[in-house]
């Protein structure tokens, strides 16, 4: 489809244009790296379900699916509508929901050799993450690792629509992401969770965002059912209210006067 | 004129805000807090007009008249608190992809292209968004660049454009998808004489070219005189006038500029039995004078001042808007409401 092509070739050039700004946001990604340290500090002492070589690749792999599910809209959305630029993109025969979108995924483009970069450099320092995936299982990641992109996605861009309430929709955005911090095994894997927190983390749409696909990367044994049908359920209810707010919202966004 | 089946079309286009009001005081906080306080304004009020296929009409009117929110409405930005509008045969609110094809909105003050990169991606990305094919892309961006002359600026970043540059290329990006009807905001604003003159001609030859409507705003004259056979004047949310630019001469300002050098200078009062005064700078004097009576003043005018020389003209564009402006009925634009 031409009109996707041309759309991540712009973006691609657009997002190159800030190399040096990429490679240190993809730094900053680098929470669960460090957080690894800790674990496998931790995992050497107590008693815990993971050795600190599982611990290791764990984190690894939240680093990556990070890395892969990095989400801004809500930025960028509150921007378009503060500055009145939403009005351009009302003007487009294109849903500014997919224009952000394949900004994003150009985004994902020009951060990978960074990315690919820094992983390299872990397995230097940290041997006992080195693995061989099953290739089922990792192809099964990667394809939760999309998902994982699409759901955070959709998410955002439906609490960015509150925008049109408040202006600052980013605020509800920052509850979110502590949330998102706690729940989606960012921190710690689901496993060292107590068992009541774990039962009601799961029906939250937040550890399909990191730990569902991290810890199918990391080979470990996790059951896809229902996680995956609660995710999917979560990506419905965060559709609808896109649509939903979106069409409240530009109902009002003219009534200001656009 | 509009024709049977005109290319735009507005029908008692109305549009009301509502405006939160507050005191600047501590109890006008307090008050605002526990009962808002609303005051509507209308912004377009029963405004109607046709344009038909292929015109080219200029829209005029003081800052805040009203200009802008029609335009909103006409490219269904912003949705009427009343009225109907009709454009290239869509109702511009529903925004459907094929009436956004169809038409254009450029806005002087604001830009759409991104910033760092070259216009060329910018273009090419419209292209793709407005499903412009591979081989027509390329061919309009050649002849459009020629006739903006941009052609070899297309490849430097926005942001290395002159102004003037910039809204050249901004056209450039706006027009790609050859639309049918063309809102211009302030196209010229803030440019230099030569970029505004460049500008109007792209303007006058697209039209002839492609036959495209065309709804302009502008607050330099030039830019009106030189495009527009056909004004509509809006004040305070009203439409005042719409008809030839002549006609507009005629009836807001039915004087005529007399410009006087005298051999001495002489007070203001010297001059009050002719016509009202506009400037006096030393020997140099201007007086309007009604047009009707155009000959029995300047007779006396040279019977009994000091004339050295005397020359009659038409009065400014801008200083008519200023008249236009100042007797227009000035009804009560806003009224208030509780909450």
């Amino acid at each position: 489809m031409r009109k996707a092509r041309v759309l991540l070739a712009v973006y691609l050039a657009y997002m190159l244009e800030y190399r040096a700004e990429l490679f240190l946001w993809v730094l900053s990604g680098a929470l669960p790296l460090i957080l690894l340290g800790v674990w496998s500090e931790a995992a050497r002492g107590g008693s815990f379900p993971f050795t600190p070589g599982e611990f290791a690749r764990y984190f690894l792999m939240v680093f990556l699916v990070r890395q892969a599910t990095v989400v801004w809209v809500e930025w960028e959305f509150e921007r378009d509508v503060v500055e009145g630029r939403l009005s351009f993109r009302l003007l487009r025969p294109l849903d500014p929901f997919f224009d952000h979108l394949a900004a994003h995924v150009a985004e994902r483009l020009a951060r990978l050799p960074f990315v690919v970069l820094l992983t390299l450099l872990f397995f230097a320092l940290f041997p006992e993450a080195r693995f061989l995936p099953e290739p089922g299982a990792f192809l099964l990641g990667l394809l939760l690792t999309l998902l994982a992109f699409l759901l955070r996605y959709t998410m955002q861009y439906a609490i960015a629509m509150l925008t049109f309430w408040t202006e600052r929709a980013t605020s509800v955005g920052e509850v979110f992401f502590l949330l998102y911090l706690f729940l989606s095994g960012t921190i710690a894997p689901l496993e060292v969770f107590p068992e009541t927190l774990r039962h009601l983390a799961l029906l939250t749409p937040f550890p399909y965002l990191v730990y569902l696909p991290a810890a199918l990367l990391a080979g470990q044994k996790v059951s896809l059912f229902p996680g995956l049908w609660v995710m999917l359920s979560w990506g419905g209810v965060f559709l609808g209210l896109w649509r939903l707010l979106w069409r409240l919202g530009l109902r009002r966004y003219s009534g200001h006067g656009a | 004129m509009a024709g049977a089946s005109p290319m735009v079309l507005a029908e008692d286009l109305t549009r009301h805000y509502r405006v939160a009001r507050k005191e600047e005081t501590l109890l006008g906080t307090l008050r605002h807090f526990l009962r808002r306080q609303y005051q509507v304004v209308r912004a377009v009020e029963g405004v109607s007009f046709r344009i038909a296929p292929g015109e080219v009409v200029g829209f005029l009117g003081p800052n805040g008249a009203g200009k802008t929110t029609t335009l909103k409405m006409l490219t269904g930005l912003v949705h009427p608190t009343r009225g109907r509008a009709l454009v290239a045969g869509h109702v511009p609110w529903r925004r459907e992809k094929a009436f956004l094809k169809k038409i254009t909105l450029v806005m002087g003050n604001k830009q759409q292209l991104i910033w760092d990169l070259p216009a060329m991606d910018s273009l090419r990305l419209n292209a793709a968004i407005y499903e412009v094919p591979e081989g027509e892309f390329r061919k309009r961006v050649l002849e459009l660049a020629e006739m903006l002359s941009l052609t070899e600026r297309l490849h430097q970043p926005v942001r290395k454009l002159s102004l003037g540059e910039r809204m050249k290329a901004e056209l450039l990006a706006a027009l790609l998808h050859r639309p049918e009807v063309l809102f211009l905001d302030e196209p010229t604003l803030g440019l230099d004489v030569n970029a505004q003159v460049a500008v109007r001609e792209f303007i006058q030859e697209y039209n002839r070219r492609y036959g495209a409507t065309v709804l302009l705003t502008s607050h330099y004259m030039a830019d009106i005189v030189a495009l527009c056979p056909r004004v509509l004047v809006i004040h305070q949310g009203r439409l005042l006038y719409d008809g030839a630019l002549e006609g507009l001469l005629e009836r807001f300002a039915p004087y005529r500029e007399v410009g006087l050098t005298l051999r001495h200078p002489l007070p203001r009062e010297a001059f009050l039995p002719f016509g009202e005064v506009r400037e006096l700078e030393g020997r140099e004097v201007r007086l309007l004078v009604p047009r009707e009576r155009l000959t029995e003043r300047v007779a006396e005018i040279l019977k009994r001042l000091p004339v050295e020389d005397l020359e009659v003209k038409e009065p400014p564009l801008e200083e008519v808007f200023a008249r236009v402006y100042k007797v227009a009925p000035s009804g009560p634009a806003e009224s208030k409401e509780t909450r």
